[in-house]
């Protein structure tokens, strides 16, 4: 098995690779849940059971060809900072990182599935794929599923479908969620309408960390409520059109940022640029607001010689788990704040920055050496 | 803004949307608290605070799941079940509740390959209990049905508790354990 500093050594596939309308859509997500027939959900059962169908459950799981020379690790052997960068990198739920004992997951070699043990149901089976591709990795987790399911007696009854503890996740158990990046529908003040659009169709949106959080760093994750009474390519379907509604208004939207309002727009990128590239001092919502417009910044091609990957990485990086990770100790809240600066100050020198760009010349890769003497 | 509960500030807003119906609390933050806000819980939250006549035919007696001994209403409070066979045990009112919450109340989407043996009713009932000296269930193939009579005796079980005549329901119970199969370890 492989072990967690290998596991987070490699930046996963999904961060690297580029999917379609990667410039907007950040990542899709598909999440099953299932149940065995026989336990109590997680939430209502024992610990000594728990424990019990953990250890019925995880060889089963480990030996799955997807998952065979993954990493799997059980919860009580995990620090709570390893716990929270697998949140951090999504790969674990912050309601499974708040769980001990009996709890477990298996992550595969390419972090693009993986199987939280014990979660509100006995298990969470998650894909995630870069862009807008929720087909793909819906793909990945129903072939997980179908092994799984010829290995353990799942809970299903044949009018309601999937067993769960929570009736909201009834029926199919999916979720599909897809992560958008939408500065420009934020900066325009276009958004709280397409919130409310999306909303009325019986889609969730929610901010970076799911359910309550704020959308810092111009980030939104929309899924489907609805799981029972149809079925899921459907679903995924729907939300794909959705989805690419959204785009289109986002690109649209910053066309039109960089046809009438060039001058803001260079501002606030190179604002953004001047403060990561010079601050000591960068808290997280700061930095991952910084980074949003750094990000459009890039895909604009205001930003000379940035890769978007670079960016996306920080978006990790700069995390409070990712940040006391690579500090191998805890850190207060304003050491992070200084070492979170340090590291976007050291990532951003290969930058060229934006420059400076006369408005009508066309692109052409920017500066050779950056100079930035406005 | 003012609490719904109380007259403090509020501080914690819960907005649900189903089938595009929308749902506003405003709370404190003591009473998000006291009232499990904060923790997602899924349906039943706005419920919870609704006037009565909005309320679901759910509050009735006590339901008690006898595979797990979970309430009806813990599952009002915490809007969770306690095992899969608690949708056998609390099916009245379910449809109501899913109607509300899904787009329709009848799965469509995938099966499992074996499952397609099973009655089209619930699946099979199995002991599993929260007891101390529970039995681990088999290793790998889901347990085979029980036999006919147990079934059906199930079926008046179900009765007797939906009927209240719980005297009928305990003798049923034990007439039911004493056929299954005695699982000693």
């Amino acid at each position: 098995m492989m072990r967690f500093a290998t596991l987070i050594k490699n930046p996963a596939d999904w961060m690297k690779g580029a999917g379609p309308h990667s410039d907007v859509v950040m990542t899709s997500r598909v999440r099953l849940a299932r149940n065995l027939r026989g336990y109590p959900f997680p939430g209502f059962s024992q610990e000594r059971q728990r424990i019990e169908l953990l250890e019925r459950a995880r060889p089963v799981v480990e030996e799955l060809p997807e998952m065979r020379d993954g990493y799997s690790e059980d919860y009580t052997e995990l620090s709570k900072i390893r716990k929270q960068v697998l949140v951090e990198r999504h790969l674990v739920s912050r309601e499974h990182a708040a769980r001990s004992s009996g709890c477990a997951v298996v992550v595969d070699r390419k972090q693009s599935i993986s199987i939280m043990i014990n979660e509100e149901d006995h298990f969470r089976i998650q894909g995630i794929r870069p862009g807008l591709n929720l087909a793909s990795a819906f793909e990945v987790v129903d072939r997980v599923d179908t092994e799984l399911e010829s290995l353990l007696p799942y809970a299903f009854d044949p009018k309601l479908g999937y067993l769960t503890a929570c009736p909201t996740n009834l029926g199919t158990g999916m979720r599909a969620s897809v992560m958008l990046h939408l500065p420009a529908l934020v900066l325009t003040e276009q958004i709280n309408p397409v919130i409310k659009a999306i909303g009325k169709i019986g889609l969730a949106v929610r901010g970076l960390y799911g359910e309550g959080t704020e959308a810092l760093g111009n980030l939104f994750q929309i899924s489907n409520q609805h799981t029972l009474g149809e079925a899921e390519p459907e679903i995924i379907a729907q939300i794909e059109k959705v989805i690419e509604g959204v785009v289109r208004s986002e690109v649209t939207a910053r066309a039109k940022l960089k046809e009438d309002h060039q001058t803001m727009l260079q501002d606030q990128i190179g604002r953004a640029f001047a403060i990561l590239r010079y601050a000591h001092i960068l808290t997280s919502k700061e930095a991952l607001n910084l980074l949003s417009m750094l990000r459009l910044g890039a895909d604009l091609d205001l930003v000379g010689n940035c890769d978007r990957s670079l960016i996306d990485m920080l978006l990790l990086e700069i995390q409070p788990a990712h940040l006391q990770l690579n500090a191998a100790r805890e850190l207060s809240p304003e050491e992070r704040d200084s070492m979170r600066a340090d590291l976007t100050r050291t990532r951003l020198q290969s930058i060229d920055g934006p420059g400076s760009f006369p408005p009508s010349q066309s692109n052409n890769g920017g500066p050779a050496s950056p100079t930035n003497d406005e | 803004m003012k609490c719904d509960v109380c007259e403090n500030e509020a501080t914690v807003f819960l907005t649900q949307i189903i089938n595009g119906q929308m749902t506003t609390v405003n709370l404190c933050e003591t009473c998000s608290k006291a009232k499990g806000v904060t923790e997602e819980t899924g349906f039943g939250l706005a419920e919870a605070f609704l006037s009565p006549s909005h309320r679901t035919e759910s509050d009735t007696m006590e339901i008690v799941c006898d595979a797990c001994g979970f309430t009806a209403s813990q599952l009002k409070k915490i809007g969770r079940m306690g095992c899969p066979e608690c949708y056998a045990a609390f099916r009245d009112g379910l449809d109501g509740l899913l109607r509300n919450m899904h787009k329709g109340t009848r799965h469509v989407g995938k099966r499992p390959s074996h499952i397609s043996a099973v009655a089209p009713q619930m699946l099979p009932r199995q002991r599993s209990a929260p007891l101390k000296d529970a039995p681990p269930p088999p290793p790998v193939a889901p347990p085979a049905a029980p036999p006919p009579d147990v079934a059906k005796l199930r079926a008046e079980l179900d009765l007797a508790v939906k009927e209240e005549r719980y005297e009928d329901a305990a003798r049923l119970k034990s007439e039911i354990e004493s056929l299954q199969p005695k699982a000693s370890k």
